[in-house]
């Protein structure tokens, strides 16, 4: 068992140093949502009236709407980009080198999808810091509840990354999984629109929003910030999270050899 | 004990044949070379050795453990020097080798005396707090075999790793691989496509178009001829 945690701690550890490294990586992981907020949320907010739906008790300016929407995009693109570019480009050979370890694949790969998903949570703090000095602050207990949501959404969203690097090979590069994955799984979700919207404009739109994971996700947060406790959102995100990681291992299991296309 | 056998494997990409019932036994404590112009199905035969994934037919044994049967055995003996390079260039060389001791379970006390020990054996330890990026090809390339060693391996893979490197390096660390298996007892697969890696006592494998063409030791498989000729004349390709 100590050879487990052992293991656990290193890949973390390596994780985390890379990315105090690496520190581009991580303004510009923290610029992208910050440009929603302050640009586009701004300039929506004349346009776009919401009414009190729960978790909001009060009237929500739409820079406060669109704050979990924000935490969640973080976790899809830091996700993917993480798991991807385990299979892509420079990271190859170090998951070569993790593969080589005499412990179960499974656990290693999962190893790797929680040191991922810690620093993702990181950078979601970090943003929310930022938007606490702009102005948009919430109840400090919301702040803690928010930890076990974004942990589930992180390994969720991080699981579809390792699933799609292992199972699908057209998506050789990065631009094709921002087209057909993160893309549409953003826009069709309630990260920036309230589902009742979608509701309004076409019933088909509601509905494929309703069941994107991303939109639970982002509904599992959105609640957790307010102390709230969204249990439909946690069983759906939680399925969806074992189904992608145990579609991400039966894609690493080296007798599938699903791997031994991208050699 | 066999330190490394290969039994009648074969392997194929979709339609595509890659390896074609390929048999060897490389005895402990033996150097032995592995020669194939590119495409020949060395690294195919490395992803195979090294369980990136599994052929259906045919077996592998690593230091007398059957890859199939008891994988994280098999993987426990085996060290491994990939092609690509797998360090991590903002750490410092004794951080990269951390991890890759926690990777076999090594931490604490346990894990820094065998770190020692691997760099002395490379004469890498005054290194041991340089940053990755700052250490030339050749500095890095002998710290990844010292990390291949780091968990006490019984066998050593190489895949091409002198690829990129000037000549007198590329002498260092052919010779100081050699020794290793001398001195150590350490079973030693070496791939390459330069026969000048390549010494007469060692036992030499040639690789072609996925099959084995010959195996014994490479002074009496060249006989009069160089290496090089003796490698053109059965392939038809430059080695």
């Amino acid at each position: 068992m100590r050879v487990y945690l052992v293991v656990l701690l290193a890949i973390l550890a390596r994780e985390a140093r890379r990315f105090v490294g690496q520190r581009s990586r991580f303004v510009a992981a923290l610029i992208r949502p910050l440009l929603w907020l302050v640009v586009f949320a701004a300039g929506f907010r004349a346009a776009l009236g919401l009414s009190i739906t729960p978790p909001y008790q009060t009237y929500t300016t739409y820079e406060v709407y669109i704050v979990p929407g924000l935490c969640g995009m973080i976790l899809l693109f830091n996700g993917m980009q993480g798991s991807l570019s385990l299979v892509y480009d420079r990271e190859m050979g170090s998951m070569r080198l993790l593969l080589t370890s005499p412990l179960p694949r499974w656990w290693l790969l999962f190893c790797r999808l929680l040191a991922t998903t810690a620093i993702s949570v990181l950078q979601v703090y970090a943003f929310l810091a930022v938007t606490a000095l702009y102005g948009i602050r919430f109840d400090g207990l919301g702040y803690l509840t928010l930890l076990p949501a974004l942990l589930i959404s992180g390994i969720m969203l991080g699981s579809l990354g390792l699933a799609l690097s292992s199972l699908i090979k057209q998506l050789e590069n990065f631009a094709g999984v921002m087209n057909f994955v993160i893309f549409p799984m953003f826009f069709l979700s309630t990260a920036l629109y309230p589902l009742w919207k979608m509701a309004e404009s076409s019933k088909l739109l509601h509905d494929i929003c309703a069941v994107n994971p991303f939109t639970q996700a982002v509904e599992l947060i959105r609640f957790a910030l307010y102390g709230h406790f969204n249990g439909p959102a946690l069983i759906w995100t939680g399925l969806v999270a074992v189904i992608l990681l145990a579609l991400a291992l039966w894609g690493y299991d080296p007798a599938r050899g699903l791997i031994r296309r991208k050699h | 004990m066999s330190g490394l056998g290969v039994d009648n494997l074969s392997f194929d990409y979709g339609a595509k044949r890659a390896l074609q019932d390929v048999s060897f036994d490389v005895p402990r404590g033996r150097f032995c070379a592995l020669l194939g112009p590119n495409g020949a199905g060395k690294s195919t035969l490395f992803a195979l050795l090294t369980r990136l994934f599994t052929a259906p037919q045919g077996r592998i044994e690593i230091a007398g453990h059957d890859m199939a049967k008891a994988p994280r055995r098999a993987l426990g003996q085996m060290g491994v020097v990939f092609q690509q390079p797998t360090l991590d260039l903002d750490l410092s060389v004794h951080r990269n080798l951390t991890y890759f001791a926690a990777l076999h379970g090594l931490s604490g006390r346990a894990a820094d005396r065998s770190i020692e020990a691997a760099l002395d054996r490379l004469d890498m330890g005054e290194r041991r707090d340089e940053i990755v990026r700052r250490l030339n090809g050749g500095h890095r390339r002998r710290l990844e075999i010292a990390r291949s060693l780091i968990h006490r391996p019984q066998v050593l893979l190489l895949d091409e790793p002198t690829v990129g490197l000037d000549a007198a390096t590329r002498r260092a660390i052919t010779d100081h691989v050699h020794a290793l298996s001398e001195d150590q007892g350490l079973t030693v697969l070496w791939a390459t496509h330069l026969t000048d890696e390549i010494l007469d006592t060692d036992q030499l494998l040639i690789l072609h178009q996925g099959r084995l063409r010959e195996s014994g030791t490479t002074g009496d498989l060249r006989g009069d001829r160089s290496l090089a000729d003796h490698f053109l004349a059965l392939t038809g390709e430059l080695a």
